[in-house]
């Protein structure tokens, strides 16, 4: 008997991320949700710089690499161009809400009919942990080295609230994947954002709340457990904005 | 061809292009190309195509870039400051070698500059522009006519060799209307074999994309792009020598400045002076042979330009300082006038004797 | 061969690019060589307008005219400024309603026509424009005036078929001005 099949929207190369990391993990959510919905062969992703940046050699499906932040707008270019093919972004928080933020939002006040996953881990990875937009009031850096100092660098910005306030995404909603219930609701969520984009229901957006024990100088497990401490409580779980959800009512 | 109607540069490149099967068009206002945007705006939602004001020039381009790694044909249109915004774009789209054009309708610069016309992006249009080393294709139409034309050359090149090219033009010649006669519809078809357009299950998955980390691959990746360079300057250097048979003196000069230098060489030639024009098309590739050639019988070169003097640089490469190349320019949105050129070649003509 | 260069200069809102685009279309009805080149920017919100208009048996050089052949101003800061410009011999089509003094030069042929005045006059204010194109068709004949309507048809909408009728009348108007 199988108990474990590596999704076939995964390719066979081995995955570069740190020990610990939950890049991993996000990647098998997102494969598995492609391969249930069976849109391995009509699916295009958007890999973005930062971490994941090699997500293209990940993923079984075609793949585009943007430029930092412009995820968004290559991802419109591509389902404007091919409205039946499935076109998904997978972005961090550098990528999508510092140097993208321009083009995150706008995407998402377009209602443009595409997914995407984002990445929260509160710093930038790939360059050796520098601030981010996400970063946490007080969290130590290598360019915030005495912690984030709201008072100069200002505040973290919570990107579901924000964008939620806007009239055009049908999905936002954030999840975490510290523990086997929040995987598992971490997993519904990419899917129904999936499901979304094949119904025709426009921008879904889930972020991901997850841990970079590397450059939080942390062992995974410490990891999690600052993550469900810390993160979780400036980043709280749930739906955002859930258009169709509105409407059902 | 079909009947001659009048129409604004800007509006022939939009027709042009729609013509030329581009059915996806991203933008961000800027003047003086507003007409194109609103050509688009009116005309793609009524063929199925796609009009899309972006976010800013930034997104764009990267808009183009998604709809080029899906194997359609895609265009962008600007003015110098947010052609200077699409440059990150531009290099990714070079390093991902994807077909997709780029229109430039130049004004005055540096920064935020004037609103009228110029041709001082010559550097950052022939020399890559962005980071990195690359190369677009560069086409200057210097009419109406060509607006047209080029714009469906532009396309075609932009497939034939996978690289973005881009149409210089400037302020005067997306402003003017001349009489046109639009190309046909293109019916061909390129097979683009290398686009994201989802594996089918059938293939293994393709990859848009111009990051290589091994600096070798990387090292290969730019001497391969640029045997494909070397190819584009050995079968696509376009020009137009004007009254060179026997000219003793060779304007240099394209779009605007090259409409002017005509009348100067009417004027210049009712006076019994020989002078001649070679008005580059491509600016990249650049005409050197033409240049060299010439420089074997004339005695000196005016380059006419609408900057500091840019293009000046690549006639004295080209003609390997053999003769004195002179400057007659206007920068800052001001156009040189006949007059001027021919001042310019008086003061030649002095100091050669 | 005739090369000739217009120049029509006044004020944003007196229809000085829509009086040279006609020009430009019944040149090219007529099978001449064409081009049109508007000042563009601020200048259309208020300011001073003016476009180029070469009219040609040849190939058109410069779209820009410097040196006009013909000028046609509705203000006074355009004579101010192109009343030197025109070239000896020129014609010079002014509008006397709204420009009160008369040209210095003696080497052009000056011709006032009060076209506001007489745009108002008719009930068509807005068309002043056009009873100064049909002097200078007159006493230039750079285009024809017969099927002066099909020129017309060009840079009218057909939507408002109505201002067909209107802008004939003020082409006419200022043919058979007598002054």
């Amino acid at each position: 008997m199988v108990v474990f099949d590596k999704p076939k929207a995964l390719t066979d190369a081995p995955l570069h991320y740190c020990p610990g990391c939950t890049h991993g993990i996000i990647h098998r959510l997102v494969a598995e949700a492609i391969d249930e919905l069976g849109i391995l062969g009509k699916t295009v992703g958007v890999a973005p710089v930062g971490c994941a940046v090699m997500a293209y050699d990940y993923f079984a499906c075609d793949m585009v690499e943007a430029a930092h932040g412009r995820a968004p707008a290559v991802a419109t270019g591509l389902k404007r161009a091919m409205p039946e093919n499935v076109i998904f972004t997978y972005q961090g928080d550098g990528d999508l809400a510092s140097i993208g933020m321009a083009e995150t939002v706008h995407a998402a006040t377009r209602n443009e009919n595409i997914t995407v996953i984002f990445v929260n881990n509160a710093i930038y990875g790939m360059t050796g942990g520098q601030m981010a937009p996400t970063s946490l009031p007080g969290q130590v850096t290598q360019t915030s080295p005495y912690g984030r100092d709201v008072k100069t660098v200002g505040y973290p910005i919570r990107v579901c609230e924000m964008l939620s306030a806007l009239d055009g995404p049908e999905l936002i909603q954030r999840v975490a994947v510290n523990n086997v219930k929040n995987v598992m609701a971490a997993k519904k969520a990419i899917k129904k954002a999936f499901q979304n984009q094949i119904d025709g229901k426009g921008f879904s957006l889930i972020e991901v709340v997850s841990s970079c024990p590397t450059n939080w100088g942390m062992t995974p497990s410490n990891a999690l457990k600052w993550l469900e401490e810390n993160m979780i409580p400036y980043y709280p779980l749930g739906v955002y904005k859930d258009r169709s959800a509105k409407e059902v009512k | 061809m079909s009947e001659k109607v009048l129409m604004k540069g800007n509006e022939a490149i939009a027709e042009a292009a729609i013509r030329a099967g581009c059915r996806h068009y991203f933008g961000y206002p800027i003047t003086p190309q507003t007409e194109l945007a609103a050509y688009m705006a009116k005309r793609m939602p009524k063929i199925g195509g796609t009009f899309l004001q972006a976010e800013s020039e930034i997104s764009a381009i990267n808009m183009v870039y998604g709809v080029a790694g899906a194997g359609y044909r895609v265009m962008t249109s600007s003015s110098s400051p947010g052609v200077s915004l699409k440059q990150e774009g531009i290099s990714y789209i070079a390093g991902a070698d994807l077909p997709a054009l780029i229109i430039n309708v130049q004004r005055g610069g540096p920064g935020l500059g004037g609103i009228q016309p110029s041709q001082s992006d010559y550097f950052q249009a022939t020399k890559g522009g962005g980071h990195g080393d690359y190369h677009l294709i560069v086409l200057a139409p210097a009419s109406v006519q060509e607006m047209a034309d080029l714009t469906a050359h532009a396309f075609d090149l932009a497939d034939k060799y996978r690289m973005p090219t881009m149409i210089l033009a400037d302020g005067t010649m997306g402003q003017m209307m001349e009489p046109v006669s639009l190309p046909e519809e293109t019916t061909s078809k390129v097979e683009k074999p290398w686009a994201v357009t989802g594996t089918n299950c059938e293939r293994e998955h393709n990859i848009i994309n111009s990051l290589y980390l091994v600096p070798e691959q990387l090292e290969k990746k730019n001497f391969e792009r640029f045997e494909k360079y070397a190819k584009v300057e050995e079968n696509e250097v376009m020009y137009e020598e004007y009254m060179m048979d026997d000219a003793e003196y060779c304007i240099v000069a394209f779009g605007i400045a090259a409409r002017v230098s005509k009348n100067a060489i009417t004027a210049a030639r009712a006076k019994g002076i020989k002078v001649g024009m070679i008005r580059p098309i491509t600016l990249w590739p650049f005409p050197k042979e033409a240049i060299a050639k010439a420089a074997d019988k004339v005695k000196a070169f005016i380059s006419v330009e609408l900057s500091m003097g840019q293009m000046i640089e690549d006639i004295k490469l080209a003609e390997e300082c053999r003769k004195p190349v002179v400057l007659c320019n206007r920068t800052g949105g001001m156009i040189p006038d006949p007059e001027q050129i021919l001042k310019t070649i008086d003061t030649l003509i002095g100091g050669n004797n | 061969m005739a090369y000739t260069q217009v120049l029509i200069a006044g004020f944003g809102g007196q229809g000085i690019l829509f009086a040279g685009k006609f020009l430009a279309y019944k040149g090219l009805l007529e099978g001449k060589e064409i081009s049109w080149l508007p000042s563009y920017g601020p200048e259309m919100r208020g300011g001073t307008a003016n476009c180029s208009v070469i009219i040609s048996d040849t190939p058109v050089g410069s779209p820009i005219v410097s040196n006009p052949d013909i000028l046609m101003v509705m203000n006074l800061p355009s004579l101010d400024k192109y009343e030197n410009a025109a070239v000896a011999g020129s014609k010079v089509f002014v509008d006397s309603t709204l420009i009160e003094r008369k040209l210095t030069r003696q080497d052009v042929s000056a011709y006032y026509i009060p076209a506001t005045k007489l745009a108002q006059e008719a009930g068509i204010p807005t068309l002043a424009n056009m009873i100064m194109i049909g002097k200078m068709i007159k006493e230039t004949s750079i285009v024809s005036f017969d099927d002066i309507t099909d020129g017309l048809k060009k840079v009218v909408s057909a939507k408002r078929a109505e201002l067909l009728d209107l802008n004939l009348k003020a082409l006419q108007m200022g043919y058979n001005y007598e002054g």
